[in-house]
């Protein structure tokens, strides 16, 4: 088994195909796409393959160490133009095909008109915290 | 309570209650269950037949179930009342779970849960910690497997190389939570040694022990691997050399060579070095050889390419890598090393940084990364 990051952008992504911002969406709609999301992480934990589930403010703020004695250094809030994530979620899963099947079912969460969204995600492997043997 | 001795116990009660009538994911319910009464029992003196008393409870505990089952009626009654005598309990219901647990229907990972919970006895917490996943997650992979397998007939073991497979995962696992799960491993593989005579549970055994004995030397406290030529041979635990090159000569004796056995030898070869360079290169070569020709595996094709470095000189161990797939894991660092040995740190040092990208673990990648470092920094001639 292998973990997998499967990331949600709310800009930096390329377009996905049904492209209306969340806010102009019907109350139902936004209500049907949480649901979905839901349900797919409730399947996935049934599949023993959910690991975590997470979303993100889009607030929030570069931080850097000022040196001795000084205090962080905040550049903030985000330029428009940064790659913002929204959330995650992280499987444990067979294989990389495994891994990118469960992202497109993940990006076709309905939208606008009840629409799958086919939203871009970013699916990242995780490095193993473990070595096997090779010597 | 000791755990250790309870969990020993595991899997010939779950063959018991299977003898009785139950069926398999409800009598390995019902172990579980009683196990969890075992440890939280706290007794002052544990019982002298602690076998008989987990007997005792999980059969109860099985009966509750089954009493509340409704729509389980049928089984209940004939689960009622006191147990046949039956045939009495034998070794070879611990066999038949491991073959079980590796049954060829079950996904890897499916496998390697069940195996650990019901060969095993480990709880599904300690299972999910050593995997990294969330407890309720890790339950529905053994429930899943559970009901892939409740169709399959207890009595008839499969290929012993399911279970072997099983097991080296489990060994390849390494160690998180709190558990072991390479010792874990070697408990189970121990186990299922002294119940068969097959050449390659012996020959994974023996992997297994002269892998296990250099694990304080593979990495530093801090958690830096180690390449085994700069290992402290001194911090090899010999007592484990020495029982896995025991376990290892028997079985080759028998003249069944296979995939594990071969894998054992060239770690054997590696343990008998007093010194890296001491090593006997030319006779690792041609266990790899034995190797690819029993398996095929590009793997193995690629650590023979390291081994032929070794043995006939850094340009003939690229020549042999040059024959391979590069998009193999672990092929750039290969080139690296060999590079190096050739005398080109320039293209090493580049060819590491490259394989740092592609690791698949944190301590690789930190690794190759430590080893580009060193040659970048090295004084221009």
């Amino acid at each position: 088994m292998a973990k997998y990051l499967l990331l949600k952008h709310y800009r930096g992504a390329p377009a996905p195909v049904n492209d209306v911002p969340m806010d102009r969406w019907t109350p139902e709609e936004v209500a049907a796409h949480v649901q979905y999301m839901v349900d797919f992480a409730a399947r996935l934990e049934g599949s023993g393959e959910f690991v975590d589930s997470q979303g993100l403010s889009p607030e929030g703020a570069f931080v850097r160490y000022g040196g001795e004695g000084r205090p962080p250094v905040v550049d903030g809030p985000f330029a428009e133009t940064k790659d913002l994530i929204a959330g995650w979620m992280v499987i444990d899963v067979e294989s990389r095909e495994r891994a990118y099947e469960l992202a497109a079912e993940l990006s076709a969460a309905p939208g606008a008109g009840g629409r799958p969204i086919h939203e871009w995600l970013e699916v990242r492997p995780f490095l193993a915290v473990h070595s096997t043997v090779f010597d | 309570m000791n755990e250790a001795l309870l969990r020993e116990l595991v899997p010939a009660v779950i063959g018991v209650l299977v003898r009785r009538g139950a069926g398999f994911a409800a009598a390995e319910d019902a172990v579980q269950d009683a196990l969890v009464e075992a440890v939280r029992a706290d007794w002052a003196e544990p019982p002298r037949d602690l076998k008989g008393w987990l007997i005792t409870v999980a059969w109860r505990k099985f009966l509750d179930a089954a009493r509340a089952e409704t729509s389980r009626r049928d089984r209940e009654l004939r689960a009622e009342g006191e147990p046949a005598p039956g045939p009495a309990e034998s070794s070879d219901d611990t066999l038949r779970l491991y073959f079980l647990c590796a049954h060829p229907s079950l996904t890897p990972a499916s496998a390697v849960a069940l195996t650990l919970r019901a060969v095993g006895g480990l709880t599904t917490r300690q299972i999910a910690r050593a995997y990294l996943v969330p407890e309720p997650t890790m339950a529905q992979r053994i429930s899943r497997a559970k009901r892939a397998v409740a169709g399959v007939r207890f009595t008839r073991p499969g290929d012993v190389a399911t279970v072997l497979r099983v097991l080296y995962l489990v060994f390849n696992e390494g160690y998180s939570g709190d558990v072991d799960l390479a010792a874990e491993a070697i408990r189970l593989t121990r186990r299922l040694a002294a119940m068969t005579r097959h050449e390659e549970v012996a020959g994974l055994l023996a992997l297994m022990l002269l892998h296990h004995a250099r694990r304080p030397a593979r990495t530093t406290p801090d958690g830096r691997l180690v390449p085994l030529a700069e290992q402290d041979r001194g911090r090899w635990d010999t007592r484990l050399i020495a029982e896995g090159v025991d376990v290892l000569q028997a079985a080759l004796a028998r003249d069944r060579l296979g995939e594990f056995q071969a894998q054992a030898a060239i770690a054997a070869l590696h343990a008998d070095a007093p010194t890296a360079a001491e090593t006997d290169w030319v006779q690792i070569v041609e266990w790899y050889d034995e190797l690819v020709r029993l398996t095929g595996n590009p793997v193995a094709r690629l650590n023979r390419a390291v081994a032929v470095g070794e043995a006939e000189g850094a340009r003939a161990g690229l020549a042999a890598l040059a024959e391979l797939d590069p998009g193999l894991p672990r092929h750039t660092a290969a080139a690296a090393y060999l590079h190096e040995r050739a005398g080109d740190p320039a293209t090493a040092a580049r060819l590491y940084a490259e394989a740092a990208r592609t690791a698949l673990s944190l301590p690789e990648r930190d690794h190759l990364t430590r080893q580009a470092a060193r040659l970048n920094a090295r004084p221009r001639e």
